[in-house]
């Protein structure tokens, strides 16, 4: 499905500030994949979501998608094929335009936007029946500007915009640290079902360690641009929050080590 | 009935300046370049016997191409918006006089679009607000219409988010070009009435065209709102003939000995853009005492 190799990403290069970002990032990922990702700050789990979405230009190395060559397409190209949620529940949604009108957006996704009637009446019921689904009465409120909506209630419209036209790859960055707890469970339960029912390939950046391990068939740890960690199935199943710190310390540790030894 | 000509004749600048300022965020000086240019293409036009009509179309051409150049040094060259239109702005200043070959043209004894109407026995006075009022009407149909197409959605959101819009797949450099290009074209479309109206296209007759526009767009939404986008259209088209009026009622005004000139224009409309700005911000200050 997904196939990244060398992939490499700096930021304000050939500058002082210089920030080797990803440093030759391999990663293949299968179709029905639900990868949880996580790291420490910097370490490089966004900047390979975003890198993947066409926010950023990489510096060198290959994105396939489906065994197709898309690291030079635009990022609007790639929604064809990619739906991102972002961690800012404002991010995802227009605020001034109404529910129906933002649905009908997502609803031609990687479709030319052309001078047909952006809401047709044949849409509506649709868009009723799938907001149904997320038990927050917006099934009523088509006509409601999304600005009048809670930071939760847009999350959960975003991922439905997401997943309205079956994305080949769902990231999602981070998609409830913006919220409050309940609301957070509430959206991650929502994720879980919207990907099992679609059975779609997923990325999830997350901080939170206990989140992935509950989530997914699979774990990926970044630190300083690598993959220092990548296990799945049964394997990542016995994994424990108190095995993931151990290996996190452990790589840290030998870095401290390795850094030592050049100043000696 | 003079201020209710230039107000609707004004109308089709003032709806293009709401897509660009208020729709797309997008604050575009290049009207003051595209109206002049409007009414040289017109004047030149029916000067070499085109019909009047026609040269509406040819205006509205000639803008949209404007536009696009604002568009495209803004998206595809990454200057900044101001300064891209600033550019095109000035640059246009030379076309115009290219287009025209002197300063100025005029229209004596030449056929206008309000000929049709004069010859049916109305007169020059209702004639141009009657003509003008259905054109800029319909130009607002027009614009009511695109903006619920999904082409006109997809302009709101790259106003508001172009992240998320991107992300649904829309090359919003395409949408920004195209906006901005009708925009100027509409604009165009202004200085071609006013033009045919004056009987006479001039070169300096664009000077302060962007700031007489926002007047327009800001005292329409603070007098009738703009809670919907059709409501938002109407706003901006009254605006336009209320600061017409309001600059008419300026000139007549008389205290002892001092009066207002046309001169005074530039002066009267900035404090006016100065004031519609600041008094709901005081309004909103006041109240909440």
């Amino acid at each position: 499905m997904i196939h990244v190799t060398d992939l490499v990403k700096t930021f304000h290069r050939g500058s002082i500030n210089e920030v080797l970002a990803l440093s030759g990032i391999n990663l293949r990922v299968k179709k029905g994949d639900f990868i949880t990702v996580i790291g420490s700050n910097g370490a490089g789990k966004s900047t390979l979501l975003n890198c993947l979405s066409g926010s950023y230009p990489i510096d060198s190395g290959h994105i396939l998608i489906n065994e197709q060559e898309v690291s030079r397409w635009p990022e609007y190209q790639r929604a064809s094929l990619i739906s991102r949620v972002f961690q800012d529940p404002l991010l995802g949604t227009c605020g001034p335009l109404s529910i129906e009108q933002n649905l009908a957006l997502a609803n031609r996704r990687g479709k030319p936007h052309g001078l047909r009637r952006g809401v047709q009446r044949s849409d509506r019921e649709l868009f009723r029946k799938q907001l149904a689904q997320l038990n927050l009465e917006l099934e009523n409120r088509l006509k409601d500007s999304v600005g009048l909506l809670s930071g939760g209630q847009r999350q959960a419209l975003t991922l439905l915009m997401a997943t309205l036209v079956k994305p080949k790859i769902l990231l999602l960055d981070e998609h409830t640290a913006a919220l409050d707890p309940k609301t957070a469970q509430q959206v991650l339960e929502l994720t879980q079902k919207l990907i099992e029912d679609q059975d779609l390939t997923t990325l999830m950046v997350t901080h939170n360690m206990r989140q992935a391990l509950q989530l997914g068939n699979r774990l990926i740890m970044f630190h300083g641009g690598r993959i220092i960690l990548d296990v799945s199935g049964s394997e990542k199943a016995a994994m424990s929050v108190e095995d993931l710190l151990e290996q996190f310390y452990k790589v840290r540790g030998e870095e401290f080590v390795s850094d030592r030894m050049l100043l000696v | 009935m003079g201020a209710l000509e230039q107000g609707f004749a004004y109308g089709f600048l003032v709806l293009g300046v709401y897509l660009t300022f208020r729709v797309l965020d997008f604050p575009d000086l290049t009207v003051d370049g595209s109206l002049p240019l409007g009414a040289a293409v017109s004047a030149v036009a029916i000067t070499a016997g085109y019909d009047p009509f026609l040269s509406l179309l040819f205006a509205l051409l000639a803008g949209f191409l404007a536009g696009v150049v604002t568009g495209v040094l803004n998206t595809k060259f990454g200057i900044l918006h101001l300064l891209a239109s600033i550019l095109t702005m000035i640059a246009l200043y030379s076309v115009n006089l290219r287009i025209m070959g002197r300063p100025n043209i005029t229209l004596l004894g030449k056929s206008t679009i309000l000929e049709p109407l004069t010859n049916a026995g109305i007169g020059m006075f209702n004639a141009a607000p009657l003509l003008f009022g259905l054109l800029s009407s319909l130009a607002l149909l027009f614009l009511l219409w695109l903006l619920h197409t999904a082409f006109g959605l997809a302009m709101q959101a790259t106003g508001v988010n172009p992240q998320m819009i991107t992300s649904q797949g829309v090359n919003t450099d395409r949408v920004i070009i195209l906006t901005v290009g009708l925009s100027n074209g509409l604009a165009a479309v202004s200085g071609a009435l006013l033009c045919q109206s004056q009987g006479a296209a001039d070169v300096n007759m664009g000077v302060g065209t962007i700031v007489a526009g926002l007047a327009s767009v800001i005292v329409g939404e603070t007098l009738f709102g703009c809670r919907s986008i059709g409501r938002a259209l109407l706003a901006a088209l009254l605006g336009s003939v209320l600061y017409r009026l309001t600059i008419a009622l300026a000139l007549s005004l008389k205290l002892g000995s001092f009066s207002l000139t046309p001169s005074d224009l530039n002066l009267l409309t900035a404090l006016l853009v100065v004031a519609a700005l600041t008094l709901p911000k005081l309004r909103g200050k006041v109240f909440s005492r």
